[in-house]
């Protein structure tokens, strides 16, 4: 039996952002939902909603990296110091947001003040940084003899930006919508009131970044049947089978409307999570099978066969049990969180 | 010396692995130390242990969120200021770093959540396997990180391809490649005792705290049990340390001989080597100035005959030499500190077989002040075998200086600048919190939720002058009880 290694952990890593991105995503929501809290309190239970989780959300992070780096550790090896500085900013802020959670709650005072900024400041940065590095990895990598070639600030651009601001409203629609699953009384109600806000942003930036991509990325738009670099031209034989990508995001943001609007606590978080596994396939579409856009596919960014064999054994066996321990938790912790019902070691 | 971006990422690199390492030399320790504790409460029900437990598990909870901050920007690293090297070596390092996230990052940051705030979650007996899960978690991960850092020292089992690239040829040769069992002993032996050293010091810091207060204590409380805990662990741990670090010497020397030199001071390979206590190597005059020497020895200490021939710098070309400043005074610092280690261990045994440890107030400063030692001698040994690996990154088959991402030095600069401001920030708070907690103390740190300006008058806090100044100025504490993320 042959197996598809390098596709099979391509996957793998694509499946590990994935997670990554709608895990993590809600944390940092949170962060940056934090400076429209009233008071310590409701800030207080924002962050107990998710202190026991987010050190394990964050790890799929860990794992996108450490498994590029080891199954394509030539992508790695270009693709960072491509976003050399996105990813430095990235890192401070996940720094500064992930100490906050205990500094917070150590410090008194001015401290405590400061360590409140830190965490939404660090999250608002860390998405920010983000969303730098996806808008230049749909940009494309400029990359000669197998190495960077680009520019330090190839990532900086009015593309990137909106990705960036795209990123900030979806993070803050996925943070909102797990408060109102999480929280009641009048922080469910402000849940409520911010998820509105930021579903709202997120349809018009999830809009704008799509014509954006069309227009500035002819590539992409070839993938999605529009030609659009004389005049317009559509191929509705490549635009049907991918419609259902789009339509699954509407129908997200359908689902946070109305079931907000209906009272419910939890299909609005489900309605979000939705959204972003549109968003994720409809960019996925545009650079796949590409690595490092659009120099290296996932074949040519591979590590050795035997890498990829010894990772896939112990992949095998871990991976479930990951999923397994990780599901338990969110089972011990579920519920609502309150002011009486928060915790702390 | 100029300031290119190899050197730049050089000290950014020794920056943020210095820092992230003080964390788990700490941490593993200590979670074990936690296992043992609740193990211990659930076994006598002795609520004496739970105390220590919840008072230790506070300290864990700070110092494990640096330590995987800080880990994580090292994950980065690699990449960012590093690409050359995993672009060489990805297909070889990699697999060794991806299992030590599948294996144990994962393991530890999720049981990490029940272990903090599960107590009213899950039972005792669930809660105390997550805490040994978290035990075992931060052992996986010194297992994965030594073995890849041990096989660039010792590199074996791969072969290097026309284009430069490494593949392995044997995955056992390099996961178990030469150092690496040495090295991984000499690693946790090294964490375990640095965690001893930090329980011990607040423990007899709190005893001696009781002394000046002329408080009466009769038989046990809670410092007490931690003290002798830690000086029972130190006692019986730095000495097999000595034997395990002298196990890895052996192993350096057979594989690394050119570190061996620089460690030692050796310029010139020949049999009977003298014993360098101290000098000042010059790799400019290849020699030591101010050298106070022992002859006749050195071979001696290397276990190795004295008719044996010993491989000095002078082996090498200049180019090829490591630079000798760091490995030989970071060496002479870790041994000092292993010796005064043996000793705080030895004292303590003869005071604890004497029933004198509680009444020795020289013991229990001596204590005090070895609290860091741990880490110090953790940076030191760690920066003698990194820069004893120099100039190679790859040990014999990949320079340093061919590992470097093609960055530009104005981006490297920019951001060790920020790394040094951002970890700065962090440290200074962390320390502050931490040593905060160990002023406190496990019976003080008991009372908690309860807000501290709540505590009833009487209790030792209340009486302590840091605790006079208003709580909170901006928000009003919740009532009695209310227990918000920030207390």
């Amino acid at each position: 039996m042959t197996l598809d290694l390098p596709l099979i952990w391509a996957g793998l890593i694509a499946v590990a952002v994935l997670l990554y991105v709608m895990l993590d995503g809600f944390d940092l929501g949170i962060g940056i939902l934090f400076p429209f809290a009233r008071s310590k309190e409701e800030r207080d239970v924002m962050m107990n909603t998710i202190a026991p989780v987010w050190d394990g959300n964050e790890t799929w992070l860990v794992l996108g990296g450490g498994g590029l780096l080891a199954a394509f550790p030539l992508a790695y090896s270009i693709l960072m110091p491509a976003f050399y500085l996105p990813i430095l900013l990235m890192l401070a802020g996940l720094i500064l947001r992930g100490v906050a959670f205990e500094f917070r709650f150590r410090a008194r005072n001015k401290g405590r003040r400061f360590w409140t900024q830190m965490f939404a400041g660090g999250s608002i940065l860390t998405t920010v940084a983000q969303g730098f590095v996806l808008g230049g990895f749909i940009q494309g990598v400029t990359v000669r003899d197998d190495r960077f070639a680009g520019g330090q600030f190839d990532w900086f651009t009015p593309y990137t930006l909106l990705v960036s601001a795209g990123l900030v409203a979806g993070y803050a629609l996925l943070g909102g919508a797990w408060l109102m699953l999480k929280t009641k009384d009048n922080l469910h109600g402000d849940a409520r009131r911010w998820t509105g806000w930021a579903a709202l942003a997120t349809t018009i930036l999830l809009a704008a970044v799509s014509v954006a991509t069309l227009l500035i990325h002819p590539r992409v738009a070839a993938r999605w049947g529009f030609d659009l670099g004389d005049g317009f031209a559509l191929e509705p034989a490549t635009l049907l089978p991918l419609l259902p990508i789009p339509l699954l995001g509407l129908a997200g943001l359908a689902l946070v409307w109305i079931m907000s609007q209906r009272g419910s606590h939890g299909w609005p978080f489900v309605g979000a999570l939705l959204v972003f596994l549109s968003g994720y396939l409809g960019l996925a579409v545009g650079f796949a099978p590409y690595m490092v856009p659009y120099a290296l596919d996932f074949r040519q960014a591979a590590a050795p066969d035997n890498a990829l064999g010894l990772m896939i054994v112990g992949t095998a066996v871990i991976l479930p049990m990951i999923l397994g321990y990780t599901a338990w938790v969110y089972w011990v912790f579920r519920g609502k969180i309150d002011e009486e019902a928060g915790y702390h070691h | 010396m100029d300031f290119d971006a190899l050197l730049l990422s050089r000290l950014q690199f020794a920056f943020t692995v210095a820092f992230h390492i003080l964390f788990p030399a700490f941490t593993i320790g200590l979670a074990a130390y936690l296992a043992v504790l609740e193990g211990l409460w659930l076994k006598t029900r002795n609520e004496a242990f739970k105390t220590l437990y919840l008072f230790w598990v506070k300290i864990f909870a700070l110092s494990f969120g640096m330590g995987v901050v800080s880990g994580v920007v090292l994950s980065y690293q690699f990449g960012t200021n590093w690409s050359e090297f995993i672009r060489l070596t990805g297909g070889v390092l990699g697999p060794l770093l991806a299992y030590e996230v599948l294996t144990a990052f994962f393991l530890e940051a999720s049981f990490l959540g029940v272990m903090l705030f599960g107590w009213k979650k899950v039972g005792p007996k669930l809660h105390f396997a997550s805490t040994v899960l978290v035990a075992v978690g931060t052992s996986i991960s010194a297992f994965w990180i030594l073995s890849a850092n041990s096989w660039m020292q010792t590199p074996q089992g791969h072969q290097v391809l026309a284009d430069g690239t490494f593949v392995a040829v044997d995955w056992m040769k390099v996961i178990f490649n030469p150092s690496f069992p040495s090295r991984l002993a000499h690693m946790l032996l090294a964490a375990f005792i640095t965690t001893g050293l930090v329980v011990g010091a607040a423990s007899a810091f709190h005893v001696l705290k009781d002394r000046a207060r002329g408080v009466k204590t009769e038989g046990w409380n809670e410092s007490r049990i931690s003290l002798v805990m830690a000086i029972g662990l130190v006692a019986v741990l730095a000495p097999m340390q000595l034997f395990v670090g002298h196990w890895s010497g052996e192993v350096t020397h057979k594989y690394q001989p050119s570190k061996t030199a620089a460690l030692e001071g050796y310029w010139e390979t020949r049999a009977d080597q003298p014993l360098h206590l101290f000098g000042i190597p010059d790799r400019e005059a290849q020699k030591n100035h101010f050298q106070v020497s022992i002859p006749g020895v050195g071979n001696m200490i290397q276990n190795l005959p004295r008719d044996e021939v010993i491989t000095g710098l002078d082996a090498y070309a200049r180019e090829d030499q490591p630079p000798p400043f760091i490995p030989f005074f970071g060496f002479r610092i870790m041994v000092g500190l292993g010796l005064l280690m043996i000793g705080l261990g030895a004292w303590g045994a003869w005071l604890l077989w004497r029933r004198k440890v509680f009444d020795s107030p020289w013991f229990l400063r001596f204590c005090v002040v070895m609290g860091p030692s741990g880490f110090i001698a953790v940076l030191a040994g760690w920066m003698v075998t990194e820069v004893g690996r120099q100039p190679w990154v790859v040990y014999g088959v990949l320079k340093t200086r061919d590992a470097v991402s093609p960055v530009i030095t104005s981006q490297v600069a920019t951001s060790l600048l920020a790394y040094i401001v951002v970890y700065s920030i962090v440290f200074t708070a962390g320390a502050l919190f931490i040593l905060r907690l160990m002023a406190e103390g496990p019976v003080a740190a008991r009372t908690e939720p309860a807000p501290r300006s709540r505590r009833p008058p009487g209790t030792p806090l209340a009486s302590a002058p840091e605790n006079s100044s208003p709580d909170d100025d901006d928000t009003p504490d919740g009532p009695d009880g209310l227990r918000g993320a920030t207390s």
